[in-house]
């Protein structure tokens, strides 16, 4: 069959948010304008490569024509595409609402609207180059790019806190991106290609490739803000503009777990330690209840959900004692990249929700939003969507990724993973139902009219719906998943034996 | 020992030296300072490394290490004109902000930065 098979995809999911990128930089009156319809046609090339995925298989693509070793591959596989899909869909989410929420003319509303388009799409093509480079040092290059295409969206706040979380933001991203080329720098001088496929081919040399995967490692881990790595997180994912803060949390920390998935499973997975995977999984727990505790007391409502991003990064981390080294690990993978998935979309619409309501609200601490569920019902009723598959209630996307998790916990005999599992649903619970109890708290009088922008409201629950209706698709989505994935096995609804 | 070994091992100093000052340094271009001290001495390392037995050595690493020294240029720009802008908000060059998240701009500098 000719067609979206012969079509050339890969490239373009790069390309086209690129050269969007750099006409908004030149047509600044017009950035908004041309930001939106680049944001259209980057999310349907990003589809377009799932589907082409999905349809006809794993992508490879030799820009200019050189091909490994000496260029510079791309390639998509199940899980790449998952990822770019994934960016299509918060991605144009967040335009259709970056397009409502920075108006005005003058001032510091001109000034923001005029760079966050360019900047905006920037991150754009760094996430999509990032998921479907073939190569780890141009993944480097991808990490940069995101790294500071992201201060400088936050930095766009212009408040004293914005650009102080910024400051760090930047500090430490370029340390752990510095330490991720020492990485890099170690496994050329072991293994002599940076192809992630010739790497996984033959195995890695023992010493030296435990060294340089674990100089990698510590570098990801930094920039994913895993627990205790995540003291950067809440103040830069709390103080950026709405919009920004969704792209932050739904999108720019699983980049680089995204990496760490690719080399633990792919390039080393015969350096896996059982100790190692432990730990990661064990570092992922204590994130999982300490970001619950820090999200169940925090005083601003833009900090709980950061901090519920620190919890949720926390359950990614399950993935290396639930999938890594184990027979039949594809139900904790799955379960792992499901959660990537939900919790991007859920988010994303938290975060653009927590916008709404502070623009309408009194103050931004959790107490100021009393009422607003009168004033903004859309809104709300996004905020608990979002809430819901957070939470991992059925039917939503989170509640199956949860699922299998709990599933591959007592399958592979861990339990004790299972218990981490109920224990950050129900913090996960409390923090959203503490936001919901204040929200829904009748003030007296009549409701104040609505005075937010429709755009704002309706993708954020567009994005709240993406969520729930991942939980219908997981089955699709799980069969896209395997192409080119690394373990295999059933996905184990219910436990066997 | 060898050139070979005696770069290498530079780079790892540099590396520790850098984190170092990363952590005990508060104001902002000291940290910035700290952060290219460790990008030199990953390059160094990766540079070292390229000479792998006698003869010509690997050009591969050197590219890595060109591409590096780019975006350590490109990000120690924002690093500089993001340190500024903090300076200019909050009336030091640090990162301390109270735990509520609202710094006021104090009148004095302790530091005594001159604009």
């Amino acid at each position: 069959m000719s067609g979206l098979a012969d079509l050339v995809v890969l490239p373009w999911v790069v390309a086209v948010p690129l050269a969007g990128a750099v006409l908004a930089f030149v047509l600044r009156r017009h950035a908004s304008t041309v930001g939106q319809a680049v944001a259209l046609a980057s999310a349907v090339t990003g589809l377009a490569l799932a589907f082409q995925v999905a349809t006809a298989g794993a992508q490879r693509h030799a820009v200019g024509g050189w091909g490994a070793p000496l260029g510079i591959d791309l390639y998509a596989d199940g899980l790449s595409a998952l990822m770019v899909a994934m960016t299509s869909i918060v991605g144009l989410g967040v335009s259709v609402y970056g397009a409502s929420y920075f108006v005005g003319t003058q001032g510091a509303a001109e000034h923001q609207r005029a760079y966050f388009w360019p900047l905006w799409l920037l991150l754009w093509t760094a996430l999509n180059a990032l998921f479907v480079t073939a190569d780890v040092f141009n993944a480097y290059v991808t990490l940069e790019l995101l790294g500071l295409s992201a201060v400088a969206l936050v930095a766009l706040a212009a408040t004293p806190a914005a650009l102080t979380g910024a400051m760090r933001y930047l500090l430490v991203g370029l340390l752990g991106s510095l330490l991720y080329l020492l990485g890099v720098g170690l496994l050329y001088a072991a293994a002599a290609t940076l192809d992630v496929q010739q790497l996984a081919a033959a195995p890695l040399p023992a010493g030296a490739g435990a060294v340089a995967i674990g100089v990698i490692t510590a570098g990801l881990v930094l920039k994913t803000a895993l627990f205790p790595f995540h003291f950067w997180l809440p103040p830069a994912h709390a103080s950026a503009p709405a919009p920004v803060s969704a792209v932050l949390s739904a999108l720019v920390v699983k980049a680089s777990f995204y990496l760490l998935m690719r080399f633990w499973f792919y390039v080393a997975p015969e350096l896996a330690l059982a100790a190692i995977s432990q730990l990661l999984g064990l570092l992922g727990a204590v994130a999982v209840v300490w970001g619950g505790l820090r999200a169940l007391t925090a005083e601003r409502l833009k900090l709980v959900v950061a901090y519920s991003t620190v919890a949720q990064i926390g359950y990614l981390f399950l993935v290396f004692p639930l999938a890594l080294g184990q027979a039949d690990g594809f139900t904790g993978w799955g379960g792992a990249v499901l959660l990537v998935l939900a919790h991007a979309t859920a988010k994303a619409a938290m975060f653009l929700s927590v916008g709404a309501i502070l623009k309408a609200a009194a103050h931004d601490g959790v107490s100021g939003i009393d009422g607003t569920a009168q004033a903004l019902p859309v809104t709300l009723f996004a905020f608990a969507l979002a809430g819901v598959s957070l939470i991992g209630l059925p039917p939503t996307g989170g509640f199956v990724a949860k699922w299998l998790l709990l599933n591959a916990a007592l399958a592979t005999g861990q339990w004790w993973w299972a218990l981490v599992l109920i224990a950050g649903s129900l913090l996960a619970a409390a923090y959203t139902f503490r936001v919901l109890a204040h929200a829904f708290t009748r003030l007296p009088g009549d409701p104040p009219p609505c005075r937010c922008a429709r755009g704002l409201e309706w993708s954020a629950l567009s994005l709240a719906v993406a969520a729930l209706v991942l939980g219908f698709v997981a089955s699709e989505v799980l069969e896209l998943l395997r192409v080119g994935a690394p373990v295999t096995g059933p996905v184990l609804l219910e436990r066997v034996r | 020992m060898s050139a070979v070994v005696a770069y290498g091992l530079a780079g790892a100093g540099l590396v520790a030296v850098g984190l170092y000052a990363l952590v005990v340094h508060e104001h902002l271009l000291r940290k910035i300072l700290a952060i290219n001290v460790v990008g030199n001495g990953v390059f160094l390392v990766i540079v070292a490394a390229a000479q792998r037995g006698p003869g010509v050595p690997d050009p591969v690493p050197h590219a890595m290490v060109l591409t590096g020294i780019v975006v350590a240029v490109s990000a120690t720009a924002l690093a500089l004109a993001l340190a500024v802008r903090v300076r200019d908000a909050t009336g030091q060059p640090r990162l301390a902000v109270p735990a509520d998240g609202t710094a006021e701009p104090s009148a004095g500098r302790p530091d005594g930065a001159a604009r």
